[in-house]
């Protein structure tokens, strides 16, 4: 992590401190608004230009617009591609800004990575794409690819600031924010402010009747798209996932489970997100997504308190051979990381690990992704010896956690407490 | 391997379930994932939208049509990017803000399937220069948020509500 410049060195990362509410089972909450300036052609339209005019706007109004102040912006033909995948990894920028995966990533590796592809027309969280491809997990994605970014793609990056600016993707700007948590007022009071300043310096493109233009039908009106990922094993393991699921289709909100290529489940996440951007105010649908993700809460956790009390000793064993495994493993694929940390993350939200912190698993998250461990090791990485980095990094976060002392047996079901964890 | 619900080739979901105190893992093919709400492969984020757009073809499909002069509605092309529906109906993607007013016949019923809706009812975009209507629209959109951050009693946010509604009221000219 030496010579990254400001912007990008800490860029995506402001959600890992688990300061949001419901941190322990929602891990972040993101939005993003899709805008398009007057009087240029956009998405697969705009010739190089419109997308060097409208770029050059955009660093004008970044030295103006308070909420950019600071920022770097980066074009990413000029970042070198390591540099340019751990923004992707970060879900700051999409796959589609960089030129890769088309319209669409659906099926989904890395929760963190791929489907969510932040905001882009790629996934879920902006959800404007009609093809469907299978998904690159983090593990086959290629890390050395040279970059075929558009002239003109670039990335806005304030410092120390959980907003950004994808530019020149679908639509000429992506306005994006990530927080901690379950956290949509804050998100939107952040991206709202900035619309507002940045709208003041680029005369957006806006329709009386059909709102703010985009190059997607299903994007226009408010350009909307806000989106929580949730950690729900709860809710696979009692196998009520499904039912929850179509009950949020039925109230217009999208969800994706995030799995791995046809293997394990991977790690129990879900993205949920409103499916809809026009006709409803933009306090509308993030209400709505508020209080729906707060019933899906309530739901996981009473799937775990059932789980606890039918199921206790399965549960625990679950959590500590998840634990036991992480913190000795000498290899770890990012797909059995995922897994064992589902089981890892539902026993600290239980407190049957006490010591460990909700961080600590979010930073293992972020960190085990393939450009961020060569990132961290300085250098290219073989699949192989990406199993072993990974495994090293655990081994240290964890140890780094201490002593995670082993708890009476929540459910009462199993007389023998745990042994004692050679920790250290 | 064999999904362990039908016997079918080709498992593509392991399930970790929990029964009887006991976990074990159901290997599934994708239909029988499906069928238990694991959505190994999850619909394309627009099945909806491509659905919509393949139903438009009939009208826009051929040259044959017009050709044989009974075409009810010529071609019509963007006078801005030049993108015609042919080529937004194979996209999906309009091409510039001008593109709206050209399809805004067939996008109004596009957007009533996918959105439910045509009319946008969220912030009133304020241009840099603006008219007194467009003013008076903005305004009316600042006090209804300043409404809502008062009943959540987000006093921060008001402020600058309250701030913003004060400035854009004395730029009146």
């Amino acid at each position: 992590m030496s010579d990254l410049s400001p912007g990008v060195a800490d860029a995506g990362l402001h959600w890992l401190d688990a300061s949001g509410e419901h941190a322990d089972i929602v891990l972040s909450t993101r939005m993003r608004l899709a805008r398009n300036l007057q009087g240029f052609a956009f998405g697969p339209r705009s010739r190089v230009n419109d997308r060097t005019a409208v770029l050059r706007r955009v660093r004008a109004a970044a030295e103006t617009v308070q909420p950019l102040k600071g920022a770097s912006v980066e074009e990413l033909r000029a970042l070198p591609p390591h540099r340019a995948r751990l923004l992707l990894e970060r879900r700051v920028i999409s796959r589609e800004l960089l030129g890769e995966g088309g319209h669409d990533s659906g099926g989904v590796g890395s929760p963190l990575s791929s489907g969510s592809s932040a905001g882009s027309s790629a996934g879920l969280s902006a959800g404007s794409s009609t093809g469907s491809s299978t998904g690159t997990s983090p593990e086959s994605a290629s890390l050395d690819a040279s970059t075929l970014a558009a002239e003109g793609a670039a990335v806005v990056l304030p410092p120390a600031s959980p907003v950004s600016v994808m530019v020149n993707e679908e639509d000429h700007l992506r306005l994006q924010v990530l927080v901690s948590g379950l956290d949509l007022h804050e998100a939107w009071n952040q991206i709202d402010l900035l619309d507002e300043e940045l709208g003041q310096y680029l005369p957006y493109a806006f329709h009386p009747e059909f709102g703010f233009l985009t190059s997607c039908p299903t994007n226009v009106g408010t350009g909307l798209r806000a989106s929580v990922l949730l950690h729900l094993p709860g809710l696979v393991l009692t196998k009520e996932i499904g039912k929850v699921l179509q009950g949020l289709s039925q109230v217009g909100l999208t969800f994706r489970g995030l799995f791995g290529e046809g293997s394990e489940v991977v790690g129990n996440f879900f993205q949920i997100s409103n499916q809809t951007t026009l006709g409803k105010t933009e306090e509308d649908l993030v209400d709505q997504l508020d209080a729906m993700v707060r019933q899906v809460i309530q739901v996981e956790l009473q799937a775990r308190h059932r789980l606890l009390s039918h199921a206790g000793a399965v549960t625990e064993d679950k959590v500590w051979r998840g634990y036991g495994l992480l913190r000795y493993a000498r290899s770890l694929s990012f797909e059995e990381l995922m897994n064992l940390l589902s089981g890892v993350r539902l026993g600290v939200s239980l407190k049957l690990l006490p010591g460990l912190r909700v961080y600590a698993l979010n930073k293992v998250m972020m960190f085990t992704q393939p450009a961020h461990l060569e990132e961290a090791a300085g250098r290219a990485l073989s699949p192989a010896e990406r199993d072993a980095h990974r495994a090293a990094y655990v081994r240290r976060i964890l140890l780094d956690e201490g002593r995670v002392e082993g708890s009476t047996p929540a459910s009462g079901t199993d007389p023998t407490p745990p042994p004692e964890e050679p920790a250290s | 391997m064999t999904c362990d619900e039908c016997g079918g080739e080709n498992p593509v979901v392991h399930l970790t379930v929990v029964e009887d105190n006991e976990t074990r893992t159901l290997h599934l093919c994708a239909t029988c994932a499906e069928a238990r709400g694991v959505h190994g492969n999850p619909l394309p984020e627009n099945f909806l939208l491509a659905g919509v757009l393949a139903q438009l073809g009939g009208e826009v499909s051929g040259e044959g049509a017009s050709r044989g002069g009974a075409s009810t509605s010529p071609h019509p092309a963007c006078p801005f990017c030049g993108l015609t529906l042919r080529g937004f109906k194979e996209t999906g993607r309009l091409g510039c803000p001008h593109c709206w007013s050209t399809f805004e016949k067939q996008l109004r019923p596009l957007l009533n399937r996918v959105q439910g809706a045509v009319q946008h009812v969220g912030k009133v975009y304020l241009p840099p220069d603006p008219s007194a209507s467009e003013r008076e629209k903005r305004l009316e959109g600042l006090r209804r948020k300043l409404d809502r951050a008062v009943e959540l009693e987000d006093f921060e946010r008001a402020a600058e509500l309250r701030d913003q509604i004060r400035s854009l009221r004395k730029a009146v000219p």
